[in-house]
C-alpha cells in the first residue's frame, strides 16, 4: 500500500464519528436522495446518486467497524481497500457534487449525505485524488493569498477606482472599527461594484468599518478541496487580521462557501472560538434596515427572481433576509417554484466552478436552474454569491437566455435614499 | 428434538443475540466521539433535532412527486408489518404468555388480512424496485437483499402458521423468526432503531444553523 493511500485511509478513519456510524447503520439504500441531486436528475446517471458518492467511507466503515467486516478480517477474508476504491470516486465527488446539501434535506432516515461527502473529500485530498484545477487554486490561495492569484496591489488599484467613482474613502487597516469587510476573488476581479456598493451603503448607514491589508480575501479553496488543514490556515489569516485590527465583527461577502468556511466551519478548523462575530453581508443589511439605518427609495418595476446560494440558505440559515431586502426594492418579485431551503443549486458550488474538468457537466447540471428561471418569466435574476453569479452568467450565456444577473448588495446600493442636502 | 431446540435454546439464544446486539450497536453510536462544534449557534440544536425527527416522516413537497412509489410502498410495508407484529391475535397471545405477562386487544381478522396485504405488497414493491430501478440496483448491497428476503420469509411462514393444528408450520415460522432476530443487529434491519439518532444528529446540526430541516 502506498504511503499516500495509507494517509488517505487514515484520514477517512479519523472521520468516523458517531454521526457516520448512525448514518451508515440507518441507510437503507432507498435512493431517494438521487431525486434531490441535480447531477443525477440532469444526467440520469445513477453514479451521481448522492449516497453512492460516500462509498469509500462506507466501505471502510463496513470493513473495519461493522460486525461482518470484523468477522471477515478475523477469518482472513477481508479485502483491503485499494487506490482504485478512492480513484474511481474522485470524479463523482469533485465534478459531480456541488456540496449543495439538498440530498441531506430529503433522506428519510436523516443522513446528512453532504456532510459525509465532505469527509470523503478530506480523505481523497490526502490520498492525492483531487482535480488539478482545484489543487492549483488551493496552492495559489496558500502561496499568494487568493485562489485567483490576486494580490494586495490589485485590491489597492481597485480601491483607487472605487474612491474615484464614489468620491468616498475606502477605510483600510482602521484599528477598532466595528466591522472588517472581506472580499471574494470574484468580487475583486469581476464584480468591483460589490466594494463600491459597500462603500455607499456603509457611508449611508454610518457604519464604522475597514478592510484589512493582511486579510482581504474571504474564499477558502481548502474547504472546496476538502483539505481541513489548508482550510484552517486560510481561516487563521482572517482571524489574525481581525484580531490585529481589534474589530468586533467580520463581514462575510456575497460568497456562499466563504460564509460556510468563516461562520460555521472556521472555528472547528482552527480549534478555537472567535473573539469576534461573523456576519453575512445580507444579515448585516437586514439588521441595518430593521434598525432604520438603511433606507431605500424607489422600486424596480421589472420582474425579478432570486437564486438562493445553497451555502447561505440551506447550509447557512439565511433565508428571510434576502427576501426582506428584495421586498423593499422590488414591486415585481417572484419566487422560483423550489426556493429557500429546497432551492436547486446553480451547479458551480463545492469547487466545481474551479475545476475545469467539470465544465461540461456543470453546464448540463445548469439545465435545472434554466428551467426554473424560465418558469418564472423573470427579466432579472438576483443572487447573493459571486460564485453562483459567475456560474449563472455562464449558464445564461451558454443557453442564450435573455436575463440579467445581478448581485443583491449592489441593488440595495442603487436604491439608497438620497440624504437631504445640508 | 427439533421442536425442543426451536421452542427452547434457539429461541432464547436468538432473543439474547437480538437484545445484546441492538444495545451494543446503539451504544457504539451514542458513545463514539463527536467533536464539539465551536461555532456560535444561531438557533437551538435540541429543537432542530426534535423537529427533524418528526419532519422526515413526511417528504418535502418539492420532491414528493418523484418519490411517491417508495414512500407509499414504504409506509404500506412498515405500517402493515407493525400491525401484524403487535396486533395479530397469535402474536398478542404469544407475547402475553412468553414475554410480557400481559396482553391487549388484538385486531380483528379482517384487519389482519388488510395489514398482511399492505405488508406483502409494500415489501414486494420495494424489493422489485431495488432490483429494477437503476439507482437502487447500483447502491444496494447483499445485506439489503438478505434483509428483504428474510423478512419476506418470516411473513410468509407467519401466514402458513395460521393453519393452526400444524406444529410443523408453526415451528417453521418460529425458526425463521429466530434467524431474523439473530441477523437483525448486524444488518440494515438496524435502521429500525438507528434512524432515531441519525435524524436527530442531522436535525441538531441544521438546527444550530437556523435551518428548518
Amino acid at each position: 500500500m502506498s504511503e499516500q493511500l495509507e494517509r488517505g485511509l487514515e484520514t477517512l478513519r479519523g472521520e468516523i464519528d458517531n454521526k457516520v456510524k448512525a448514518f451508515f447503520s440507518s441507510c437503507v439504500r432507498c435512493g431517494i436522495c438521487a431525486e434531490a441531486c441535480l447531477f443525477y436528475t440532469e444526467t440520469s446517471d445513477p453514479r451521481y446518486t448522492p449516497i453512492y458518492k460516500t462509498e469509500p467511507l462506507r466501505k471502510l466503515w463496513e470493513n473495519e467497524y461493522s460486525f461482518w467486516g470484523k468477522l471477515k478480517s478475523a477469518l482472513g477474508m477481508s479485502q483491503a481497500m485499494t487506490e482504485a476504491d478512492l480513484a474511481d470516486w474522485e470524479e463523482l465527488v469533485y465534478d459531480g457534487c456541488s456540496m449543495c446539501g439538498r440530498c441531506s434535506m430529503v433522506c428519510p432516515v436523516g443522513v446528512d449525505i453532504s456532510g459525509i461527502i465532505f469527509k470523503v473529500k478530506h480523505g481523497l485530498s490526502q490520498a492525492g485524488f483531487s482535480p488539478e484545477g482545484l489543487v492549483g487554486a488551493t496552492q495559489r490561495a496558500v502561496d499568494i493569498g487568493s485562489p485567483m492569484g490576486i494580490t494586495l496591489t490589485t485590491v489597492q488599484a481597485m480601491i483607487k477606482h472605487v474612491e474615484a467613482d464614489t468620491g468616498l474613502k475606502v477605510p483600510m487597516d482602521v484599528e477598532g472599527a466595528d466591522y472588517m469587510a472581506l472580499l471574494s476573488s470574484n468580487e475583486i476581479a469581476l464584480y468591483p461594484e460589490y466594494l463600491e456598493s459597500l462603500v455607499k451603503i456603509f457611508d449611508h448607514a454610518g457604519v464604522s468599518w475597514t478592510l484589512s491589508s493582511d486579510a482581504f480575501e474571504a474564499t477558502n479553496a481548502g474547504l472546496q478541496l476538502g483539505d481541513k488543514s489548508i482550510a484552517g490556515q486560510l481561516v487563521q489569516r482572517v482571524v489574525d487580521g481581525a484580531e490585529k485590527l481589534k474589530v468586533k465583527n467580520v463581514i462575510s461577502p456575497e460568497c456562499g462557501h466563504a460564509y460556510t468556511a468563516l461562520r460555521w466551519e472556521g472555528p472547528n478548523f482552527i480549534g478555537k472560538a472567535y473573539p469576534f462575530r461573523v456576519v453575512h453581508i445580507l444579515e448585516l443589511l437586514d439588521e441595518l434596515k430593521a434598525e432604520g439605518r438603511l433606507k431605500t427609495s424607489g422600486q424596480e418595476s421589472e420582474r425579478l427572481t432570486f437564486h438562493d446560494p445553497c451555502s447561505i440558505v440551506r447550509r447557512g440559515g439565511i433565508n428571510a433576509q434576502p427576501r426582506n431586502l428584495l421586498g423593499a426594492i422590488s414591486g415585481n418579485f417572484v419566487e422560483m417554484a423550489d426556493h429557500g431551503n429546497m432551492n436547486w443549486c446553480c451547479g458551480g458550488g463545492g469547487g466545481v466552478s474551479s475545476n475545469e474538468r467539470a465544465h461540461e457537466l456543470k453546464l448540463t447540471a445548469f439545465n435545472k436552474k434554466k428551467s426554473q428561471i424560465e418558469a418564472t418569466g423573470a427579466e432579472a435574476l438576483v443572487t447573493a454569491c459571486s460564485n453562483c453569479r459567475t456560474t449563472l452568467e455562464e449558464g445564461v450565456e451558454s443557453n442564450e437566455m435573455e436575463i440579467e444577473v445581478l448581485g443583491l448588495t449592489e441593488m440595495i446600493a442603487a436604491h439608497l435614499e438620497e440624504r437631504p442636502a445640508s | 428434538m427439533i421442536q425442543y431446540l426451536i421452542d427452547g435454546p434457539l429461541w432464547y439464544f436468538s432473543l439474547a443475540v437480538f437484545f445484546i446486539g441492538v444495545v451494543w450497536q446503539l451504544i457504539a453510536v451514542v458513545f463514539t466521539g463527536n467533536k464539539a462544534d465551536l461555532s456560535v449557534p444561531r438557533d437551538s440544536a435540541a429543537s432542530g433535532a426534535i423537529k427533524t425527527f418528526f419532519s422526515r416522516f413526511v417528504p418535502h413537497r418539492e420532491i414528493a412527486p418523484a418519490i411517491m412509489l417508495p414512500v407509499v410502498a414504504g409506509y404500506m410495508f412498515h405500517l402493515g408489518l407493525f400491525a401484524l407484529l403487535f396486533f395479530a391475535a397469535p402474536h398478542v397471545v404469544f407475547l402475553e404468555e412468553n414475554l410480557l405477562g400481559f396482553g391487549w386487544t388484538p385486531m380483528p381478522h379482517w384487519a389482519f388480512i388488510v395489514a398482511a396485504q399492505f405488508a406483502f405488497f409494500g415489501l414486494i414493491v420495494l424489493w422489485l424496485r431495488r432490483l429494477v430501478n437503476p439507482v437502487s440496483r447500483l447502491i444496494s448491497t447483499l445485506d439489503d437483499h438478505i434483509a428483504a428476503i428474510l423478512t419476506f420469509v418470516v411473513m410468509l411462514t407467519g401466514c402458513f402458521a395460521l393453519l393452526e393444528g400444524s406444529t410443523g408450520l408453526r415451528l417453521l415460522h418460529r425458526f425463521t423468526v429466530e434467524l431474523w432476530l439473530i441477523y437483525f443487529p448486524f444488518s440494515a434491519l438496524m435502521h429500525t432503531f438507528t434512524f432515531v439518532p441519525s435524524r436527530m444528529l442531522t436535525g441538531a446540526w441544521f438546527g444550530r444553523r437556523g435551518v428548518d430541516a
